[in-house]
């Protein structure tokens, strides 16, 4: 089997997902078309090596509709052999979008491939594209559907994180993400989205909140009590966990991920394929899986989906030098350090997507990005990306440096 | 058949054309919808339809305050019937086919009236309910009459099964989805003034004038194309996949299961239906409603609940268990004994019903006190809007409050309500038996048995129990309890005076607590146990609920009082020794009321803590109770739900075979009714009936394996078993509706 080995990994700034936010005038397709071009020109790749386009993208409705990878490849000059595919497991699709053209090019079907996600939340809005799951009652009721922040208060309820507990996570998030800008820890991947003129849009991640503190958090509503209350997912929720007596509302904008506008690509090949454009690889992926978990509490996928790839690939978490875990919600992150006893300082060490924000399809390979970035910042080897997923899933990817 | 020669309806073409469809079914005080009314109504709207002199029609009641009350629910016990046996001669799907075809009739009827290019006016005088009101809702217009009575609705869902002509779809498209969900699930009967609001009717006219309003609709011009027929029709909520239908459809769901633990086939059903009718064109929508609706009839659930919620409680109700010779008791004059909570709740539902009431205390000052608290809670009504003001004057009225026993002259039946104590009740009945002749006495005893207490009346033949339920404004149950010597007059009476302050009876014979108490005894204990087996009490009271119980057995004890649970125990263990008690129960029991001072709500400390501020807590000392400590993840919750019905269940078949209640229509109806045993199983003994008895043995074995005596099946449940019998008769039960 071929090894599939990654070159390189490019993201937007992520704008503020509101009508005020910078990225808000851009098109998904420009911003699609940003990080496919920049991962393309800036390591000279001639586009007929490439053989598919995937991307992420969680609501593809509208401008986003209709297969957009394949509009976005053309969009940036790779040509009319290069074909492209729009895939979408929710808030992994960015990974899944790599873990894809990997198993291609492991499989040998594909020499070179570009992954990634794109998404405009502020354009498309989130949940814009519906589904059977929540509204069809035949599906929503056999898995317990509830909105995501409910979820998540379930788990910070079930696994005893308070809202101190949550809230500092978020501090930390935030304290984390303004030192990686300070340091320059994204200047390697993130570029610049530019208009028609080359005048810059947005260069820098626009959601941050680097004065968040406890106190300023501490003053901010449960976003998700009067949801769960008044539309019964608080009865939803504990008929999955009838151990629970009563579910305690921690979430609020503050500590859970930000919405945002933005892309990401990532460049996969074999090693012969990155040798004939002139190309060292960076790090190799190393193992990938997928796994539903219990739908009600959601967003604890990560945990078995880890230990799955872990079983799999013949390692232990102590094997991990850095993890990347999509900071959907603060209790997200904390169950998952819970589950592996993790030290915190190896996890998300340059803040997520509390501080930063998760474009839903794009978020994934983003932090696969992150994670390599930080690797060789550090001088370590080994890495783990995962996400929570809607309706219970996890995705995670192990990569190794090379 | 011929328009001339029908036998439920009377059709007249008036000079301009005007069809007067009256629906007037022979020898039944109330329209209800039979196969000869479907056969008959379709002869009429064929008729109307191809007859090119008839240019509208009106379809009304020739009864003087009732439309209709829907269909006649024995009618798809038929159908259960005839599907059963097709099964076994045709194959299932053949036979499903079967029972959809038939299912559907009234659906295809209606729409025929719908579509058949004449418009159709409903003029509805009086109550007009399910299938009845499905009906007008496939008329092109509804006027309805102002008349005290008139009401609309479709109630189905109250029955296990839902409003399968065409109600879902038609009501979904006339009011916004929200809306029309609740109306669809709570099966509301809907005053006129309300249903105009909701765009259910068109017009609200005196009853007069009805007939005349209808002629003159016509008259003006009706569409004969229904709004949803029409191109140009949108939905009142837009369409399902919308952000409109984003911000109804996953609340709608969540909260059908926060309402029904998603127990109840049919209101799922009803989401079901609307959401994928909505989607659809109207002949498609009804054929998906139809397929739901044949999903629905034949669930247990369905079965189980017409059975126990409909026929038997409309067989009890019309006095299945009344003496036939002894001649109707008047209950003008109502004496109580007592002047307490219970004292106080049976004389306001009795003057409340038209009876004078005498309400007895010890001394004036008691008496008064809880008149006052009578009249305390109608203010609180009437603030509410649940009793108009001139009703709850009339009440008070009623209630004459004293402690001169010799009130008491002249009264048809005394109820003696005071404390529950052995020698307060005979010294009291002593009393009143002193001064009332061959009056009727009962007692409002909840667990002291009828025969001892008869000993302290002169006439015992005369002395029945009347076991009201607390709150007994809002239960509706009574048990009627015989004693030894009780005799046929003293029971048509009792039975008399529940049914005139309409609440349904049940007649169980005399034994430590009777029927419902033992049962409800069995449940609480069951989640006693299950705190002392380590499982955390949330899980207990919630998993209760799941199995479809109103009130988790720990708030439940709370409610009842601890104290008074631990005196019941003492007292059993005092009386018939250890082995008549649960040992853990007794040490929970004392530990919880004699060493934390934990007696219930009433001292807002029990199995909750009850904060002044807020709602009540489980109390975290429980932990302490648990003699293992278990990971609540590796409990099996179904396991917890099961012990809970099956607890009960095994107590209900005791009772029954022991003879203190000796009909499994009363035993079911009481149940659901006098402690809201889970309805969707229609009863104890319908569940049992529904499992098989052996399946229930064999699974009462194993509980007593894993937990215990109490699962210890009575030989005679087993010898019924092992004949293969069940507790309901195997043959279908017709039932005169």
């Amino acid at each position: 089997m071929a090894d599939a080995y990654i070159y390189d990994a490019v993201r937007t700034p992520r704008g503020r997902g509101k009508k005020d936010g910078a990225l808000h005038e851009v098109p998904s397709i420009r911003l699609a078309e940003t990080v496919l071009r920049a991962v393309r020109e800036r390591n000279g790749v001639d586009a007929k090596a490439i053989d598919d386009v995937v991307l992420g993208c969680v609501d593809p409705v509208g401008e986003a509709g209709g297969d957009i990878a394949r509009a976005a490849a053309l969009l940036a000059d790779y040509g009319d052999t290069v074909p492209g595919m729009q895939i979408n497991r929710f808030c992994a699709s960015g990974l899944d979008a790599v873990n894809f053209a990997a198993a291609q090019i492991m499989a040998g079907q594909q020499d070179m491939a570009v992954a990634g996600g794109v998404e405009s939340m502020s354009r498309i809005g989130i949940a814009a594209s519906g589904g059977a799951w929540p509204s069809d009652p035949e599906i929503a009721i056999k898995s317990y559907f509830m909105p995501q922040g409910v979820s998540a208060d379930l788990i910070a309820t079930k696994y005893g994180f308070t809202r101190a507990d949550c809230d500092a996570y978020a501090v930390e998030s935030q304290r984390r993400a303004a030192v990686a800008w300070a340091e320059g820890h994204f200047s390697k991947s993130v570029v610049p989205v530019k208009d028609i003129n080359g005048m810059t849009i947005l260069d820098r991640d626009e959601h941050m909140r680097p004065d968040a503190t406890m106190q300023s958090l501490g003053a901010l509503k449960p976003a998700f009590a009067a949801m769960a209350e008044q539309g019964g997912f608080n009865a939803v929720a504990l008929q999955a966990h009838p151990e629970l007596e009563s579910i305690h509302y921690v979430h609020h904008a503050g500590n859970s991920s930000g919405i945002v506008d933005g892309a990401s690509a990532v460049l996969l090949g074999t090693k012969e394929a990155g040798a004939a454009q002139g190309l060292k690889p960076r790090a190799k992926i190393r193992a990938f899986a997928n796994i539903g978990s219990e739908p009600a509490l959601m967003l604890t996928g990560p945990v078995d989906v880890t230990r799955k790839l872990l079983a799999r690939s013949g390692m232990k978490i102590s094997d991990i030098d850095l993890i990347e875990i999509n900071e959907a919600f603060s209790s997200v992150v904390l169950r998952f350090m819970q589950a592996f006893d993790l030290d915190p300082a190896i996890v998300n060490p340059n803040g997520g997507a509390i501080a930063l924000g998760h474009p839903l399809g794009a978020t994934g390979a983003m932090i696969l990005g992150a994670a390599l970035d930080e690797l060789e910042r550090t001088g370590k080897s080994t890495a783990l990306i995962t996400l929570c997923i809607g309706a219970g899933m996890g995705t995670a990817t192990i990569i190794e440096r090379v | 058949m011929d328009i001339n020669t029908l036998r439920e309806f009377k059709v007249t073409v008036e000079p301009d054309g005007i069809a007067l469809i009256l629906w007037d079914m022979p020898g039944r005080s109330m329209n209800v919808f039979t196969e000869n009314v479907i056969r008959e109504l379709s002869v009429i709207v064929e008729h109307v339809a191809g007859n090119s002199a008839i240019k509208g029609a009106i379809i009304a009641s020739g009864k003087p305050d009732s439309f209709s009350g829907g269909a006649d629910l024995t009618m798809l016990e038929g159908i259960a019937l005839r599907y059963a046996a097709a099964v076994k001669t045709k194959g299932e799907e053949n036979a499903i086919r079967e029972f959809y075809d038939e299912t559907r009739h009234l659906t295809l009827l209606f729409r025929r009236i719908e579509t058949c290019g004449k418009p159709f006016v409903a003029a509805i005088n009086g109550i007009c309910v399910g299938g009845a009101f499905e009906m007008s809702l496939a008329c092109h217009r509804r006027i309805v009459s102002s008349h005290p009575k008139t009401r609309v609705g479709l109630p189905e869902i109250k029955v296990g099964i839902f409003p399968g002509g065409g109600g879902t779809q038609r009501v979904a498209r006339l009011m916004p989805t929200d809306h029309a969900l609740q109306l669809l699930f709570r099966g509301d009967q809907i005053k006129p003034d309300f249903a105009l609001k909701f765009g259910l009717v068109h017009e609200v006219v005196r009853s007069e004038d009805l007939l005349d309003a209808a002629r003159a609709a016509l008259r003006k011009g009706v569409s004969p194309i229904a709004p949803w027929d029409e191109e140009r029709f949108k939905l009142p909520s837009n369409k399902v996949f919308s952000p409109q239908g984003m911000m109804i459809w996953p609340a709608a769901n969540a909260i059908y299961r926060r309402e029904t633990y998603d127990n109840y086939p049919a209101a799922k059903a009803i989401l079901q239906s609307v959401h994928e009718g909505l989607q659809l064109p109207m002949d498609q929508a009804l054929t998906v409603e139809s397929r739901y609706f044949a999903h629905v009839l034949r669930t247990p659930e369905a079965r189980a609940m017409i059975r126990t919620l409909f026929v038997s409680m409309q067989e009890i109700n019309k006095g299945a268990r009344r003496p036939k010779d002894v001649p109707p008791a008047e209950i003008k004059r109502l004496g109580i004994i007592g002047a307490g909570f219970m004292g106080q709740g049976i004389a306001s539902v009795a003057a409340r019903a038209g009876i004078d009431v005498v309400m007895i205390d010890r001394d004036e000052d008691s008496a008064k006190k809880g008149r006052t608290a009578i009249e305390t809670k109608l203010a609180e009504s009437v603030g509410k809007g649940r009793v108009p003001p001139d009703k709850a004057f009339e009440t008070i009225s009623r209630i004459k409050a004293t402690a001169d026993y010799h009130a008491l002259a002249g009264c048809d039946l005394v109820i003696e309500a005071v404390f529950e104590d052995p020698k307060v009740k005979a010294e009291t009945l002593g009393r009143v038996a002193a001064l009332v002749g061959d009056t009727v006495i009962a007692s409002n005893t909840s667990t002291l048995p009828i025969s001892g207490l008869a000993k302290a009346v002169s006439h015992p033949t005369n002395f029945i129990g009347i076991h009201f339920f607390s709150p007994v404004e809002k239960m509706m149950l009574v048990e009627i309890i015989m004693g030894k010597e009780t005799g046929d007059r003293a029971l048509a009476t009792a039975l008399d005076f529940v049914r005139k302050i309409g609440k349904t009876p049940i007649v169980v014979n005399d034994a430590r607590g009777f029927y419902a108490n033992r049962c409800v005894g069995a449940y609480i204990r069951e989640g006693q146990l299950m705190l002392q087996e380590g499982v955390p009490a949330a899980l207990i009271e919630n998993a209760a609920r799941m199995a479809g119980m109103p009130v988790g057995p720990l708030a439940l004890n709370d409610e009842v009082g601890l104290d008074l649970a631990w005196r019941i125990v003492k007292g059993t263990r005092d009386q018939l020794g250890d082995a008549a008690v649960d040992l853990h129960q007794f040490a929970l029991l004392q530990a919880l009321v004699e060493r934390e001072g934990r007696l219930g709500r009433k001292n807002g400390k029990g199995f909750y803590d009850y904060p002044a501020d807020g709602p009540k807590r489980l109390w975290p000392g429980l932990t302490q109770f648990a003699q293992t400590a278990r990971d609540p993840d590796a409990i099996d919750v179904a396991t917890l739900k099961q012990r809970f019905l099956i607890a009960q269940a095994l107590e209900a078949a005791r009772t029954y075979l022991e003879g203190i209640v000796t009909d499994p229509r009363e035993a079911d109806v009481g149940a659901i009714l006098g402690f809201g045993f889970a309805p969707f199983t229609g009863g104890p003994l319908s569940m049992i009936d529904g499992m098989g008895l052996g399946h229930f043995v064999a699974l009462c074995d194993q509980l007593k394996a894993a937990y215990g005596e109490r699962f210890d099946v009575p030989a005679s449940l087993r010898d019924k078993a092992s004949r293969n019998e069940t507790f309901y008769p195997r043959a279908p039960h017709q039932a005169a509706a």
